[in-house]
This record gives C-alpha cells, structure tokens and sequence, in this order.
C-alpha cells in the first residue's frame, strides 16, 4: 500500500514539476513579447519586431536560439565556480516560486500552510545569486551592481511582507488557496454575490505590494542595479550566451509570478464569480492568467512611464514613507477587524 | 512520511529539478556553441579601455547602516505574523499588544531616523 502510495505521489510530482518548467519559460515570453516588445513599441510610437513570425511572436524564440548558439566566457580573472553557479541560484528562486501559486482548486503544486511566507522568502534567495555573479566576475560595474541590487532588496523586503501582513490578517491564513476562499467567500458591506477581492479592502496594501514588486523585479523607476547607461548592465555584464538567458528568463519568469501572487492576494486569483467546482479547475488558469496579465501591465506601464530613481531618493522612498505607511496599514486593518468587525 | 513533511519534501524536489534542469539546458547547449579561444575574450569588460587594477577594489558601501537596520525590522516583523493570522481569537487584547509593539517599533524607526541614519552619506 506503501509503495504503491509513494509511485502515485512521484508520478503527481514528476507531472508537476514538467508543467512548472514549462511555464516558467512561457511567462517569460509572454511577458516578454507582449509588454517588453510590443507595448514599449505602441507607447513610443514604433511597431517594434515584426519579421519573426506573425507580428514578431517568435522573435523572443529567435533570441533563445541565438543565445543557445553562443560561446560561453569566463573572464580570466573570476572566480570560475562561484561565477558558474550565480545564474542557478536566480533561477531555482523562480522555479520555487511557482510552488505555491494556485491555478484552481486542486491545481496548485503544493499548497503549503505557510504560503505567502515561503514564496517572499524564495524570492529574495535571487539577490544571493546577483551578489554572487556581481562579485564573482571580478568586474567593478558587476560589483557595484550587484551591492545596488542587495541595498534595494534590503529596502523593499520590508513594505513588501508588511503589505502582506494585511491580507493575512484579513483571510486568517497564510496559505494562498486559503486567502483566495477567503476572497470567494467574503463580502464587501453585507453585498456577497461576488466575494471581496482584498483589492477594495486592503486598497493601501495592494499599493505598497506594487510599488515593492517593482523594486523586487529590478525595473525600471528601480533598476539603479542594472543601470545600462552608467553600469553596462551591471551584474550582468560578464555574462554570455545561456547563463545571460537564465538571468532574462529569471526576471521574467519572477515578473510573472510576483504578478501571480499579486493577482492572488488581492484580486481574487482564480475565482470566477459562479463558478464552482470541477469547473473551476477548467476556468481557474484562464481567470488567473487574465488577472496576471492586468496585474504585469500596471508593472510594466509604471516601467516604460518614469525615469529612474536615484540611490538616495529610492531608499528614501523605502524607509521614510513606504515602511511607516505599511505599520500604519497594518494597525488599520487591526482596528477596523478588531473594534469594528 | 506524514503529510506536513512530505509537502516540504516537494520542495526538496523542486530544488533538485531546477538544478538538473540548468544542468541538462548547459550540456546541451555545450553541445551547439563555439568554442574559440582568444584571450582577448578572457579581459573583464571596462567600456572598451583595458581594465585598471583589479575587480575586487574597495568600495564603499554605503547602505551599511540600512541593512543593520533592516535585519532589525525583519525580525520584528516575524513576531507580527503570527498575531496577523490570530486577530479575530486575541480580539481587543492582542490588538493593544500589537498597537504597543509597532509603537515601540516606529518609536525605533524615527530614533534611526533623527540620528541621521536614513540619509544616504
């Protein structure tokens, strides 16, 4: 009985894990193709690629392809291993944020207790891997880069698990296929017909995880990390070929799933109002992807809006109003749920 | 194995897939590429000039103070979570603990903040 329940549970995670690698360079492409190429290109004015396939769909393939084509350079005077090993360590924190994230109701990879928690852990496992390439190239742009990228990641971690808090406190749970019951099951002033997206309740909080994320991501009022015009392309300016491509694809592929659990805290994730059971399983990805999608395009709207911040006005930002404002979120929620109910 | 551990051995698992699978994406791309040694290839990239002194020079780290403080916050941060998800059951008496607590926190934040800690030098 044992062994039998023990090829089940390896043949679901085989399963899961082939769909998660799959998806991750799916998000990074349509990410990619339809914000980065496309939406950039409207917004100034320019049809942006449109050779590769109809309407330029296949030129973020053409670029893989290339990159595969590549030759892979260690500088002379870098510390081999460690330079190896950086673009691994971003990528195994975007493949383990996808662990979480739920697609319907029993599509999730493993809905683990501590949800939330785990995926904002992982996802700062990537500022090991930047250090770790800024500082194995033995390249000063590289270095100061990467020590940019740690000191936003540093800054921004905080209102991040802060605006989190929040939602926990609302939903009860850190789990997110319970934070998005939570929202199926709510309601907004006694009006229940279509749950209670966290968005209208924790409206602050949904700002302070944007504003966080898009510190998180490295883009672009916060990409003082990979600042082309001063940095070549910081950390990552050693790089070739593949391992340049796993650090593309780790961007994206976190985009999209920091977009994900955007969509999943506070916009209902997978819930369709009236849909319910085994369908919700068939509706559940389409809902979520539509969500994503509305959730990456403020992110790359925002992007391709401002300019860059400067260090000081960026930590500023963090510490002297997104922090305070965050402890001030979280005692609102306290009262109002407390006192008020 | 019970189910709590096992929901933490996908994990583990998830660990060693995406290592196997950069792994299997490396050896096959070292199949495709070029290799053409020069060692002009093998310099660091300094804009075109040839690289001054080494890459591991000195440099000032300035957010020094930042990250003290952030290790701080963090772990502050930790003792919220579990009142976060408890606030209906601690009712009136958590939330005035809490309240304390993230004074006393803030009261932190703006002693750092006076003694000019949050400005960048």
């Amino acid at each position: 009985m044992l062994a039998l329940d023990l090829t089940a549970y390896w043949a679901v995670t085989v399963l899961k894990v082939a769909v998660v690698l799959a998806l991750i360079p799916a998000g990074a492409l349509i990410l990619g193709y339809v914000f980065l190429l496309k939406m950039m290109s409207f917004m100034q004015s320019r049809l942006g690629p449109m050779e590769a396939g109809p309407g330029g769909v296949l030129q973020l393939v053409a670029d893989g392809v290339k990159f595969l084509q590549k030759e892979d350079i260690f500088p002379d005077r870098a510390d081999r291993r460690v330079f190896a090993l950086a673009p691994v360590v971003v990528l195994m924190s975007t493949f383990l944020l996808y662990l979480v994230i739920p697609a319907g109701p029993r599509l999730v990879v493993q809905d683990l207790d501590t949800g939330v928690i785990f995926a904002l852990a992982v996802s700062s496992i990537s500022v090991i891997g930047v250090l770790m390439a800024g500082w194995a190239s033995a390249n000063k742009y590289a270095l100061i880069g990467a020590l940019r990228a740690a000191g936003q990641l540093i800054a921004y971690e905080l209102p991040l698990v802060l605006a989190v808090v929040g939602v926990a406190m609302q939903a009860g749970t850190f789990s997110l296929q319970g934070i998005v019951k939570a929202q199926a099951n709510g309601e907004i002033f006694g009006f229940g017909a279509i749950g209670n997206p966290f968005l209208f309740t924790q409206f602050i909080g949904f700002i302070l995880f944007i504003v966080s994320a898009q510190a998180e991501l490295s883009q672009t009022p916060f990409d003082m990390p990979v600042a082309e015009s001063e940095l070549v392309a910081g950390f990552m300016t050693e790089y070739t070929g593949f391992r340049f491509l796993f650090f593309f694809m780790g961007e994206f592929g976190t985009a999209f799933a920091l977009a994900a659990i955007g969509a999943t805290l506070f916009l209902g994730g997978w819930y369709l109002p009236g849909v319910h059971g085994g369908l919700a399983d068939v509706v559940g990805p389409l809902v979520l992807g539509a969500k994503i999608m509305l959730v990456a395009f403020l992110i790359f709207w925002v992007r391709f809006s401002y300019p860059r911040l400067r260090e000081d006005q960026l930590q500023a930002l963090a510490w002297k109003f997104l922090i305070p404002l965050s402890l001030v979120n979280i005692l609102a929620t306290g009262v109002l749920k407390v006192v008020v109910k | 194995m019970s189910a709590f551990l096992r929901s933490y051995f996908t994990v583990l698992v998830f660990v060693g897939a995406s290592v196997l699978m950069v792994g299997l994406m490396l050896g096959a791309g070292s199949l495709v590429r070029p290799k053409r040694p020069q060692p002009q290839k093998y310099m660091n990239y300094e804009s075109g000039v040839d690289p001054i002194g080494t890459g591991w020079s000195q440099s000032q780290i300035r957010y020094y103070v930042f990250a003290l403080l952030f290790v701080m916050f963090d772990v502050e941060a930790v003792f919220i979570f579990p009142w976060a998800v408890r606030v209906d059951a601690l009712g009136v008496f958590g939330l005035v603990e809490m309240t304390v607590f993230i004074f006393i926190l803030t009261l932190g934040l703006v002693y750092a903040w006076r003694k000019g800690v949050l400005r960048w030098v």
